[in-house]
Formats: structure tokens, C-alpha cells, sequence
């Protein structure tokens, strides 16, 4: 974990108000592991902005973030030759990807992005990427390259419609996986982390949490695991992002 | 060779006057990736009360223009742990520390401070300041009479220099400074943060899952200039001053206005590198204004 500067050389917006950077910074990429985030300083703004890793090349990481306030509308102001200043890699990912391992992806909205790196890293993935309505669907094809894909919305109007559990359960009825990795909303992990629980499937989730540190000093983005039968307090900024399911109360 | 910045606070000495303020550092140890912490002239340790606490809910954190609202609520692991665990390892760091102290009553408070009498920590910091925490903590800070109680039984059960972290939300801040210094506090801190809100224009809910929090950031430096300010004309005993500082400027800013030392935090967040940072432009400042000595400044302002 660095501070660093990372320059953007790609700049994409996948929808509106969805933007795609991709950094360059070399220590950065070479300690990046899937799961992990970044912490992003912009003028003017006292806090940091953490945002997922989404995927990691040789000498450059991919982001991909939603506007949500004034200090990612800023962001997506940036163009190609900005120099970011980062902290970089944080946070713990997804455990690595084994061969011949089959692993289920599930992703929602703006949740979608963390899971891409991971794809990318398993031999064998089923991807299930959930959005509101066709206008957010993002990452459709970088998944497609990376194994069978179902996309759907809550309203139908593209893909497949209803919410991701439903194809999630579809899945593991036909086929036999050996782990899930989810990110999205929390009702959605929810349901996740209970489908998985049923199936009886190793299952990770990647939570979101307001955050100042990012570093685990300040206890800011606490959540409650639960380990042995005792409640717990964990951050999501170093012991997470990514919890096991069966660990971390929603 | 004398050491320019060196300052001493009550008996207590610092290789330089910058103190990384409780909750914001933790205990130094996610820090250390970043730069040694000998750099620091003290670290205070991460608010420690008698029990484990889990703190409040999330969301605890909110940003605000200028700075940010948290509402941890002094999670934290208890005293016995800290003594324990975390001490005998901070305490080969080579830099002053600092163990901020809280509790939901006098005694508990005394109880820590007792745990404390008895190891190597160099100071104790009395929160009696917290905004975030049901009972005790801003409670005991924001009436004389409840600020004079709790120093007085910590007081009676450490040997320790001791020092009272003050809270904003008063009516006068003189008063409850004199009340800690008659209870027999050796030194002052402030300021701790401001009591705040936001809320969602859409779902209506307010940010924090506590509803309210407290302050940080460069938006409560002026507010904790003044009050150093006027705690400083109305005791006797060295302030540490604390609030917003984000740069050198605002450091001896604050030295000028009557602190003997500093507490950098929330601009840690902003950037880690901070109290590196404005240590070496205090250095340079010095070099360029000719400054022997960094207690020459302290409270030189000059008020109209």
C-alpha cells in the first residue's frame, strides 16, 4: 500500500454518469489483488473517495464509478493526463481463484465493477449482472468475454427481467459451483448470502461503507461480523472490503 | 545541539510540538506504512475507557464543506487490552505518548486512569469532550461543576500528567477550563469537535445512523483559534491546541493564540503525509523568520 500518483491514460464514460479511468501506476498494479479499492483525493474535498478496483493490467489498474455527489461529479470532470493521487491497493479481496474451481459472480448496479478482475482471473465463470433498467446496464461485454452471462433489470427493459436472486437460483438448481462472489446493494447481499447459506455454497461479499481513513485507523466504516457465535466489530476499509457471507450481519 | 522544536508540556517533553489527536491515528500502527513514528512528537492513542465498546452504528461518517462529521463512539478494545497489548509496542516507537481517557462516569474514568498510574505512559488526555457517546463523555464537559467532579477523581488516582480535552459545545469555555485547572489538571486540550447534522434531501434520514456528530476538519480552525485564544489569557497551566489544522500556518497559527503544542487529525484523512509535512515547513518557516526557538512564539499574539 502506497501513496502514489497515477496517471489517467483512458478515459470512457459507460453510461450517463458512469465513468471508466484507467491509471497508470506500476507499484499499484503489480500489489493489486481483485476485491481491493483505492482511495482517491480530490481538491477541495476533505475526504477521499474510495472506489473498487475493477480490473489490473501490467502497469495500470481500471476504476469505474457512478456520480453520486459533488466529489465524484468532480471526478468525472478529470480527463486523460490527469494526475491522481491515490492510496493504493486497500483492503482485502476476494480470495484468490483456483483452477478448476467454478465460480458464480453476481453483481448489481454499480456493484458490477468489483467482480470483473476476479472473472477474468477464474478458468471456469457464470456471471449475473442485475440493474434498475437498460440506461445503467455497464460491463455487459467485458463479462460476456469471460464466460456465460445473464443480464437482467428490475423493470425488463433490458435482458432478462427480475431481480438477480432469482437467476442466482436458477443457476445453482442446474449446476454444481464451488464458490459465489457478490457485490450490490445490501438487500441484495442479503438475499445472496442467504441463497448461499441454503445451497450451501462458499460465498463472498464485497461491502460499501462510508469511510474517511480508508486505512483502519479510524473506525469509521464499522460492520458487524460474527465469528464463533460472538458479535464482533470489523471495518470494511481493511478487513473487508470483502467478507464471507456467512460471517458479516447486514 | 539544541532541538529548535522541542517543547515541553507539563513536565512532559516532545521532540516537536505536533501530537497526532485521538481517533483520527489510531494507535500509529496503519501510519507506520507510511512514514516512522519518531517523526511525531507524541501520538494520542485512540479514546480508551474501562470496558470494550463497539461504538455506534453505521453510518459514522458524513463529509461537510470544509471538513467531515464522525460518530464512532469511542469503539475501542478497553483499557486492560491496551495496557496489554498495544502499549509495550508503542512504547519502542520513540516518540511521546498519549493515552486519551474516557468513561460513562467519574469513576470509570478514574478507573482507567489508575490502570494507566501503574505502566509507562508518558501523559494522560482526559476526554471529557465526546460528543458522541450517551452518558459521560460531552456531559461531563459542558457544566463546571460536572467537569470539576471528574478531574478531581482521576486526579486522586494518578501521578501522571494529566491532561483535560475540552469540549466546544459550551456556553464559555473559560469557565469549564478554570473548573479542570482547580481539579488540578496539569494541561488543557482543545478543541474536541463541534456537535453537527446533515440529512439526505431524499430519503429524508440524516446521514450518521446517530443522527448528529461531531465536527472536524479546517472548517473548526477558527473556532478552536479563538478558544485557545481565551483559555490561554484566563489559566495558568499550557494548552495543547487542536481543530482544523491542516498546514504549517494553521500550526503556528495556533502556537500564536496560545498553545504550547498541537494536535493534527481529520487532515490526516486528506492526506497521511500531513504531519510530515507541516513539520518540515515549520522548519523552514523558523529557518525563514529567523525563529531560534519554536516556545518563543507561543501565545505572542498581538490582540487589538
Amino acid at each position: 500500500m502506497i501513496k502514489a500518483i497515477a496517471e489517467i491514460i483512458k478515459k470512457d464514460c459507460l453510461q450517463s454518469g458512469t465513468y471508466s479511468f484507467i491509471l497508470k501506476n506500476k507499484q499499484v498494479a503489480q500489489e493489486a489483488k481483485p476485491g481491493q479499492f483505492i482511495n482517491i483525493l480530490i481538491d477541495g474535498f476533505t475526504l477521499r473517495r474510495p472506489i473498487s478496483i475493477c480490473e489490473i493490467f501490467e502497469d495500470s489498474i481500471r476504476i469505474v464509478f457512478a456520480v453520486r455527489g459533488k466529489g465524484t461529479a468532480k471526478m468525472a470532470e478529470w480527463d486523460v493526463g490527469k494526475k491522481v493521487d491515490i492510496i493504493a491497493p486497500l483492503g482485502n479481496g476476494f480470495k484468490d481463484a483456483a483452477s478448476g474451481e467454478k465460480l458464480l459472480v453476481v453483481g448489481g448496479g454499480i456493484g458490477t465493477p468489483p467482480l470483473l478482475e476476479l472473472a477474468k482471473r477464474s478458468n471456469y465463470v457464470k456471471s449475473i449482472l442485475g440493474f434498475r433498467n437498460k440506461d445503467m446496464v455497464i460491463l455487459e461485454e467485458d463479462y460476456k468475454k469471460q464466460g456465460t452471462t445473464v443480464v437482467c433489470t428490475d423493470d425488463g427493459s433490458y435482458g432478462e427481467n427480475g431481480f438477480v436472486t432469482k437467476f442466482l437460483i436458477q443457476s445453482l438448481e442446474t449446476e454444481k459451483f464451488d464458490r459465489i462472489a457478490a457485490c450490490g446493494p445490501k438487500p441484495m447481499l442479503k438475499a445472496i448470502a442467504e441463497i448461499a447459506n441454503k445451497y450451501n455454497v462458499f460465498c463472498e461479499i464485497s461491502l460499501e461503507e462510508r469511510m474517511a481513513c480508508g486505512v483502519g485507523a479510524c473506525l469509521g466504516c464499522q460492520c458487524i461480523i460474527e465469528k464463533d457465535g460472538k458479535k464482533q466489530s470489523a471495518h470494511v476499509c481493511k478487513d473487508g472490503p470483502v467478507f464471507k457471507s456467512c460471517e458479516v450481519l447486514l | 545541539m539544541i532541538n529548535k522544536m522541542a517543547v515541553n508540556v507539563a513536565g512532559v517533553d516532545f521532540k516537536n510540538p505536533l501530537i497526532t489527536a485521538s481517533g483520527t491515528f489510531g494507535y500509529g500502527r496503519e501510519y507506520e506504512q507510511f512514514f516512522s513514528l519518531d517523526k511525531l512528537g507524541g501520538i494520542s492513542i485512540k479514546g480508551t475507557t474501562d470496558k470494550p465498546r463497539m461504538g455506534n452504528l453505521s453510518p459514522r461518517i458524513a463529509e461537510t464543506p470544509m471538513g467531515m462529521l464522525n460518530s464512532v463512539g469511542l469503539e475501542n478494545p478497553g483499557i486492560d487490552y491496551f495496557v496489554e497489548k498495544t502499549l509495550p509496542w508503542l512504547l519502542t516507537k520513540n516518540t511521546t505518548i498519549v493515552a486519551n481517557i474516557a468513561g460513562s462516569t467519574p469513576e470509570a474514568c478514574a478507573e482507567v486512569a489508575e490502570k494507566l498510574d501503574a505502566t509507562d505512559i508518558h501523559m494522560i488526555e482526559l476526554n471529557i469532550s465526546c460528543p458522541n457517546v450517551k452518558q459521560g463523555g460531552a456531559a461531563f464537559g459542558t457544566s463546571a461543576k460536572a467537569a470539576y467532579e471528574v478531574v478531581s477523581k482521576v486526579r486522586q488516582k494518578t501521578k501522571k500528567p494529566l491532561m483535560v480535552k475540552l469540549s466546544p459545545n459550551v456556553t464559555s469555555i473559560v469557565e469549564i477550563a478554570k473548573a479542570a485547572q482547580s481539579a488540578g489538571a496539569d494541561a488543557l486540550s482543545l478543541i474536541n469537535t463541534l456537535l453537527g447534522m446533515r440529512i439526505d434531501i431524499n430519503s429524508k434520514r440524516p446521514i450518521l445512523r446517530n443522527n448528529v456528530g461531531g465536527l472536524s476538519g479546517p472548517a473548526i480552525l477558527p473556532v478552536a483559534i479563538r478558544m485557545v485564544w481565551q483559555v490561554y489569557r484566563a489559566v495558568d497551566i499550557p494548552i495543547v491546541g487542536g481543530g482544523g489544522i491542516s498546514s504549517a500556518e494553521d500550526a503556528i497559527e495556533m502556537m500564536i493564540a496560545g498553545a504550547s503544542a498541537f494536535q493534527v487529525g481529520t487532515a490526516i484523512f486528506t492526506d497521511p503525509y500531513t504531519p510530515i509535512n507541516i513539520l518540515n515547513d515549520i522548519d523552514k518557516w523558523m529557518t525563514e523568520n529567523n525563529i531560534k526557538n519554536i516556545n518563543e512564539i507561543v501565545g505572542t499574539v498581538l490582540e487589538w
